[in-house]
């Protein structure tokens, strides 16, 4: 699916992965989940945030990817890095040292309060679906400041209640971090492919702030399992502008020759 | 003190069916060669551990070497799911199997409680996740000092760790460079140890360059297989074979498919030839 905007012509993807981008500054130190999160991660850096810090669980600290990793662990991402150091320093010293500002992650499933899911659907002894499972996401959730998400948006992903919970996002009720003493933010924002998200200042249930071009709001709600709510002023989002799409598009490009068949930006 | 053995030999010295056997590589330096001389020697009743599990488990899985998997995170990397895995927990082919799982903290931090001979980890993590409740290893214990509730895992102390390097020289000591994962710790924490290495140089001393540089007496034996992370990667040898990662998964899909591949490319090979 695609869309134009002021003539310049995007899909759906282009248009998550901008508005992911879009979130990240200067600042930022940034702990890099892989797929959807590199990608907005890595165009944020090629485009309007050119000093922030990327990390990937790999250790590789100030990583400056020329391609898109397709996984955690690229040569690509220990050969651009400012220093690479070993997993257990990384999340020893680096994640629960709190010295990473944002969590950027994604997963199979996220309920209305940022919790995720990437375990398994279904039952865990006997599930339908076996996912891969945590990785860093588990400690990523509660070690950063604050934690961004992007996922693609439909009703299975969106959900009343999820099948387990491998991160923490606000809780079951949207209040449990205070009562498990997690001191650091926990979701801020929810980027899809339909709209930007944010949690609500004083439910942290998440809320629709924004919604992309040329998309309805009753596109959005029958793509969220849960009776998703709205912002009381809901905006359009921006559409992706020329200099965003070309950066966008160089680096998948890259991506896809250095890697053969894959973009690199796969889901998981 | 390490020893210069072919991989066979080393194989079949060192790792025993039943074994708790870590064949670790953060993506980097996976000991690929060393898990194929396993599934070709038939070993079975495995308990494998690994943080990301990899196409290497997934065709040790599928060739029936494993009853148990301790892992954290068990994708084909940017890929997909890892089929054959998929299958021994939906499905229970070739054999059920067990599973321990946990987030990567908690093996980093399980790894280094075991190099560093302690009996547990302890460390802030699994904070409202319900790993903690399908794994009874993961506990939580207060702090002495401060009353905080801190994550406890018990030390991973692996029979047998396997690990890939760059580099041995002559007395035996190893180099490892690049991303170091958790190589340094798997070989301490365990009681025997196998490296591969690309090749033997005069020197592997670290030079200041911030290597990870293993002496010998932390090895037992050493065998000489260039390319023996392929299609892993050896930073500085060779790449990350990416298209075989996505390749992989129409492999592995399919158990036939996956039964050829391996009759062809593990049994069908000698150890040394890759």
């Amino acid at each position: 699916m695609s869309t134009t905007t002021n003539d310049v012509t995007y899909t759906a993807t282009e248009m998550m992965t901008v508005a992911a981008a879009r979130a990240l500054t200067n600042d930022d130190v940034c702990f890099v989940g892989i797929g959807l999160p590199s990608a907005a991660c890595n165009l944020a850096r090629l485009t309007h945030a050119p000093r922030l810090k990327l990390l990937y669980e790999s250790g590789t600290l100030e990583t400056k990817p020329q391609v898109l990793p397709l996984s955690i662990g690229d040569g690509e991402l220990c050969e651009t890095a400012l220093t690479t150091v070993s997993v257990p320093e990384m999340f020893q010293y680096w994640l629960q040292g709190e010295r990473i500002t944002i969590g950027f992650l994604g997963g199979a499933q996220v309920d209305r309060f940022g919790n995720l899911n990437s375990t398994v659907i279904g039952d865990y002894a006997a599930p339908k679906v076996r996912l891969p499972g945590s990785g860093g996401a588990t400690e990523i959730a509660t070690g950063c400041q604050r934690i961004y998400i992007v996922m693609r948006h439909n009703p299975r992903a969106f959900v009343e209640r999820l099948s387990f919970q491998t991160s923490l996002g606000h809780g079951p009720t949207g209040r449990e971090r205070r009562a498990l003493s997690v001191h650091t933010e926990g979701p801020a924002l929810l980027v899809t492919d339909l709209c930007v998200m944010k949690p609500d200042a004083e439910t942290n249930e998440f809320c629709v702030v924004s919604i992309h071009p040329g998309v309805t709001r009753e596109q959005v709600v029958a793509a969220t399992g849960w009776p998703v709510r709205f912002a009381a002023a809901v905006t359009v989002t921006p559409a992706p502008n020329t200099a965003e799409l070309e950066a966008l598009r160089d680096l998948n490009a890259r991506t896809a020759k250095a890697h053969g068949s894959s973009s690199g930006a796969a889901d998981l | 003190m390490s020893m210069f053995l072919s991989l066979k030999d080393a194989v079949a010295r060192f790792v025993r069916s039943g074994d708790r056997v870590a064949l670790e590589g953060f993506t980097h330096l996976i000991p690929f060669a060393a898990g194929h001389e396993i599934i070709r020697q038939r070993l079975t009743d495995l308990t494998l551990i690994r943080m990301t599990p990899d196409l290497l488990y997934d065709q040790m899985i599928g060739s029936g070497c494993a009853k148990k998997l301790i892992f954290s995170w068990g994708g084909n990397p940017g890929v997909g799911s890892l089929h054959r895995l998929r299958e021994a927990v939906e499905k229970q082919w070739p054999a059920p199997l067990e599973i321990e799982e946990h987030s990567h903290s908690a093996m980093a931090h399980a790894y280094a409680a075991g190099a560093a001979g302690m009996p547990a980890a302890f460390f802030r993590g699994y904070r409202g996740s319900d790993l903690a409740k399908v794994n009874p290893n993961i506990r939580f214990i207060t702090c002495p000092f401060t009353g905080e509730s801190l994550a406890a895992v018990p030390a991973l102390r692996p029979d047998v760790g396997i690990v890939h390097a760059q580099q041995a020289d002559r007395d035996g000591n190893v180099r490892v460079s690049g991303i170091v994962g958790v190589q340094k710790e798997v070989v301490l924490a365990s009681a025997r140890v196998i490296v591969t290495v690309e090749e033997v140089v005069d020197r592997v001393a670290d030079g200041g360059s911030n290597a990870v540089v293993l002496p010998s007496w932390t090895i037992d034996a050493i065998a000489v297989v260039p390319g023996g992370a392929r299609p892993s990667y050896a930073h500085g040898y060779y790449q990350r074979d990416n298209a075989f990662y996505v390749a992989w998964d129409a492999i592995s899909r399919d158990r036939d498919a996956f039964r050829q591949w391996i009759d062809t490319h593990v049994h069908g090979v000698a150890a040394e030839v890759r």
